[in-house]
């Protein structure tokens, strides 16, 4: 067996196969911004701010049928071992790319003609799977912000460690993995929003990495309600005044 | 009869029942109705609607809004009205049919940084708002606290049938403006009173969701009326 599965298959940070690393979810942790989140994914510790619907600048921008969805994915200098630059790298780029393209089929961009979505992921903490843990935590921020929503959108990553399919691969089993599949889930729609693998699979061997980051994604997703309901229905009791028009 | 229910984004309503229409913050995808909002699910004989809880201000035609003039052109003003879109008061509404860009001069009525309470004459989302000064109460707002709340807090400021807002008056004997886009101003003589109106307002808007709020704030404000 290899280094980063033990004859027992237990992992190297001691979960197993189908385990997730711990994950906690908060809502609404910045003032200004209209809807916010930060999570903990294993390691990873992420912020995440959406502002708007808002009027677009430069106005030439702006779309007349509906919003449009801007997103930033970035690594802070010191969320990594060695300082990374600033600047958006190739890497960043991408992923932000991607990020909106998650997000844009939950969204009901189509309420919001001539606006625009600012969302803003700042890594402050980086382990394996900080896209997923990205999109999950953008998601509940785009709630939080009070966006039209068809679905919320959970991303949970499966892959090939040590010759077996696992969930949720770490950053340690990312570099020295057979395989890495993010995977993004809208879990009402049942619809996968992102899709992309790292390495070598056989079709079977896919099928069981797909199933399995589904599976992740249905349990991100729990973690996602539970975050959002403590924030708006821990203290909540119906009166019936409350909410008249 | 009327059922209550917690829902966030994409969770579902109804199942098969083509008799139920989806209203305010519901979609209807095949056959079944998703919540689109964090919110209380409200069924009616109409359909089913979900109130929510978080969110800006999307302009409604009727709504009475408080808005600041932040530029304006020969022909109109445009208006901060705390919301996505802005709002566009054409200067016709103002001086009349006769109005003639040469001779009449905007900032003779309103300037940049003037706040006016306005009406949305029309508004479709494919453009700016239309607003209205054109009615009584409305207009140029000179003097008073502005306060702003979360949009989605202003029905419960304003209570059943108004009880709240005309309870918060009553005992701190200011007037109060609410505007359906959370902007609000407070007028009153006395400054200490319009403080204690400003304190009940944010009460409101911190415990929207709880109960007995009427009477914790009514409590508040007795206990400053007391104190006095």
């Amino acid at each position: 067996m290899s280094r980063l599965m033990s004859e027992e298959g237990i992992r190297i940070d001691g979960r197993r196969w189908n385990e997730l690393r711990p994950v906690r979810i908060e809502v609404g942790v910045l003032k200004n911004a209209d809807g916010s989140s930060y999570i903990e994914f294993g390691k990873n510790k992420i912020v995440v701010a959406v502002y708007g619907p808002k009027e677009v600048h430069p106005k030439h921008m702006a779309l007349p049928d509906k919003s449009i969805l801007r997103c930033r994915y970035h690594m802070l200098p010191f969320s990594v071992e060695e300082r990374k630059n600033p600047a958006p790298s190739r890497r960043e780029i991408e992923i932000s790319k991607i990020t909106r393209e998650a997000l844009e089929p939950a969204l009901i961009l189509e309420d919001y003609p001539r606006t625009v979505i600012d969302v803003f992921i700042e890594v402050l903490q980086s382990d394996g799977g900080s896209r997923c843990a990205g999109i999950t935590a953008a998601s509940v921020a785009l709630a939080d912000a009070g966006i039209n929503m068809r679905d919320l959108v959970a991303a949970c990553a499966a892959g090939k460690v040590g010759g077996r399919i696992v969930l949720d691969i770490n950053d340690e089993e990312d570099k020295m993995g057979e395989a890495d599949m993010p995977v993004a889930y809208l879990p009402n729609l049942k619809q996968v929003s992102l899709l992309q693998l790292d390495g070598k699979l056989t079709a079977d061997e896919y099928r069981e990495c797909l199933n399995l980051a589904i599976n992740g994604c249905m349990k991100v997703y729990n973690m996602q309600r539970e975050a959002l309901m403590k924030k708006y229905f821990s203290t909540k009791d119906e009166e019936g005044g409350s909410v008249e028009d | 009869m009327i059922v209550k229910r917690y829902v966030l984004p994409g969770d579902l309503i109804v199942e098969g029942n083509p008799h139920i229409k989806p209203l305010a913050n519901v979609i209807k995808i095949g056959d079944r109705l998703h919540s689109t909002r964090i919110g209380i699910v409200e069924v009616s004989q109409n359909g089913v609607k979900v109130i929510p809880l978080s969110g800006i201000y999307i302009p409604r035609v009727g709504d009475l809004v408080i808005g600041k003039i932040i530029d304006y052109s020969a022909l109109a003003w445009e208006v901060d009205i705390n919301s996505c879109f802005l709002g566009h008061l054409p200067a016709q509404d103002v001086f009349g049919k006769e109005f003639t860009p040469g001779r009449d001069d905007l900032t003779k009525r309103f300037d940049k940084g003037d706040v006016i309470a306005c009406r949305i004459l029309n508004f479709d989302r494919t453009r700016d708002p239309l607003l209205t000064v054109a009615d009584k109460d409305l207009g140029k707002i000179s003097e008073g606290e502005l306060v702003k709340i979360g949009p989605t807090k202003v029905p419960r400021l304003i209570g059943k049938r108004g009880s709240m807002i005309q309870m918060i008056e009553h005992l701190t004997r200011c007037r109060i403006v609410v505007g359906q886009n959370g902007v609000l101003v407070v007028t009153g003589a006395d400054k200490d009173m319009r403080d204690v109106a400003v304190k009940a307002i944010k009460m409101v808007e911190e415990g929207a969701h709880t109960m007995n709020l009427t009477e914790r704030v009514k409590e508040m404000l007795q206990g400053v009326q007391v104190g006095r």
